[in-house]
């Protein structure tokens, strides 16, 4: 579905990404795993085309690179950025409705979208007339996930979902996001808690000083030794400890 | 002092007032949507009026050429389909305007389209390609713009003062005209238009939440670039109609948008640059304390009314609350 070549992103001197290439298919859950400034954002900002990237990026069959993130949006690509990049001083609902604007725009119906937005996640509901900046951290990203729900995306790019979180809440987020998988929604995962990530992805990606070091099926990786040391690991010893 | 001139100071003090309190409306939301303070927003106010006195004397005025010229970079900058809009704004404008000579229904409409255009082209010409620059830069170019309009204003219109007939003649009682009345019934419509357009519109939403989180709103498919020539347009809009309706009240001409504006910036700093009611609260302060200044100590009632911005500024350092992003 979504066919990644050789992408290559650039901050002035500072390469982030050298020659990152993948292949998403639909359905599926791909997770981007690495250490921090790996260049796992930039991938996606690569791809975005929220910064300069070199490199293939296409969609059945039609070349995304340059195009601008509002005709990505067209197309179905649709982030929930790292920080969440959420409208506080506007009500859940009204952030909600902001996340279907285009398709507003194009005299689409957003109501049936809001409730299974809605039935997705009851706690917006309750909280629909609140200003979004005083949700809990673990709501906003609730309502990030929502609003990027309500553009209809076909590939449903999350920029690390589980940051800041406590872990019953990064449970809870990643209990929706299986779901949204069963429900046929293609994934692109970032994430630095490689655990949560493989346990929800269906192969993994090892990023590691903006190359590809590892893929294969998320479950293979979870047992690789060097993953388990260099990610896995600690994650272990926190649980147990 | 008696309850008489209490009475027209208060008047006069609401009136210019709600004036300050439209540009400086307009002033917060450029702000806020694209971090531009719009400085030659008082240019834009005097051209309406003083383009109007041109039209209705069957002559075209200089601002067409400067609208003509600034829609041909319009459309020269965009490429493709997106160079359309210009280009047909531009020729319906030039249309109007040969229509519109000295035919008042069709002049105040064209006036208002003219100036409309202009804000908006503005945007797209000067601001838009510079859109990741900082608030300073930004600034620059704003203060830049400003002199070369007023400039321009002087080389249309030259150095007269002009009295455009008012809309409504007469007097309500002694010291409001009925054409003061419209001034506040204006303002009552624009501000309560503007609350309905953000309060219930998805499209004032968008413009509200586009100001809010500029990454958020490109990933949910507002454009900033979009939401920055809309902002323009409605302070362009509300500048326009505000010079034509003051105009009878107080002489036009080329300099006169330089204090209007000035004083709604005072206003909007008031509110910090970010807060719409406080932005309003403030422009009515400073109409009430320009007009009871100016029969108090009227020689030094100009920079009495800016001396108002030292203590808001202290405040405004005090609580210290970053504008920028």
């Amino acid at each position: 579905m979504l066919l990644v070549e050789r992408l290559c992103v650039r901050y002035g001197p500072l390469e982030a990404v050298r020659g990152v290439g993948f292949a998403l298919r639909e359905g599926e859950a791909l997770a981007l795993i690495g250490p921090n400034g790996a260049g796992k954002t930039s991938v996606l900002r690569g791809l975005l085309g929220l910064a300069r990237a070199e490199g293939r990026v296409v969609l059945e069959g039609q070349e995304l690179k340059g195009r601008s993130p509002e005709a990505l949006l067209r197309l179905g690509l649709v982030l929930v950025p790292e920080g969440r990049a959420l409208f506080p001083g506007l009500s859940v609902e009204d952030n909600l409705l902001l996340g279907g604007f285009t398709r507003f725009r194009r005299g689409e119906n957003l109501g049936p979208d809001l409730e299974r937005v809605y039935a997705l996640f009851p706690r917006l509901k309750e909280r629909r007339r609140q200003l979004a900046g005083t949700l809990s951290g673990g709501e906003q990203q609730m309502l990030a996930i929502g609003r990027a729900l309500m553009a209809r995306p076909r590939i449903l790019l999350l920029d690390e979902p589980s940051l800041g979180l406590a872990p019953l809440m990064v449970r809870e987020i990643y209990r929706i996001l299986a779901e949204l998988k069963r429900q046929g929604v293609t994934l692109l995962l970032v994430e630095q808690n490689a655990k949560m990530a493989l346990s929800l992805a269906d192969r993994g990606l090892v990023l590691e000083a903006g190359e590809v070091a590892l893929e294969g099926p998320a479950e293979l990786l979870r047992q690789d030794r060097r993953v388990v040391e260099a990610y896995l690991g600690l994650a272990r010893e926190v649980e147990e400890g | 002092m008696d309850a008489t001139i209490l009475g027209f100071l208060l008047l006069d003090g609401l009136q210019n007032g709600v004036v300050y309190g439209l540009l400086a409306l307009s002033l917060v939301l450029v702000f806020a949507v694209t971090r531009v303070i719009l400085v030659p927003i008082g240019e834009l106010l005097m051209f309406a009026p003083l383009s109007l006195v041109w039209l209705l004397e069957g002559k075209l005025p200089g601002t067409l050429w400067l609208a003509l010229a600034l829609g041909l970079a319009w459309a020269l900058l965009s490429r493709g389909r997106g160079a359309l809009l210009p280009l047909l704004g531009t020729a319906g404008l030039g249309l109007l305007f040969l229509l519109a000579r000295g035919v008042p229904p069709l002049a105040y409409p064209a006036v208002v389209l003219l100036v409309v255009y202009l804000g908006v082209a503005t945007y797209r010409v000067f601001f838009q390609p510079m859109r990741e620059a900082t608030v300073l830069a930004f600034l620059i170019m704003a203060v830049g713009l400003h002199v070369a309009y007023m400039g321009l204003g002087l080389v249309f219109f030259g150095p007269e003062q002009f009295r455009p007939e008012p809309l409504l003649r007469g007097e309500v009682v002694v010291g409001l005209s009925w054409q003061g009345v419209l001034v506040l019934l204006f303002a009552l419509l624009a501000v309560l238009g503007l609350y309905l357009f953000f309060r219930l519109s998805l499209f004032g939403k968008a413009l509200l939440a586009a100001a809010e989180n500029r990454l958020g709103a490109r990933l949910s498919g507002i454009p900033p670039e979009e939401a920055g020539m809309v902002a323009f347009g409605i302070a362009s809009l509300l500048a326009g109609l505000s010079g034509l309706l003051l105009a009878p009240l107080i002489n036009a001409a080329y300099f006169m948008g330089f204090m209007l504006g000035l004083k709604g910036f005072v206003a909007a700093i008031l509110g910090g640059l970010s807060s719409y009611p406080m932005a309003l609260l403030g422009a009515l302060l400073v109409g009430f304390f320009e007009s009871f200044t100016s029969f108090y100590a009227s020689a030094y009632k100009e920079a009495l009314v800016f001396l108002l911005l030292v203590p808001a500024l202290f405040y405004q350092s005090l609580r210290a609350r970053a504008v920028e992003e």
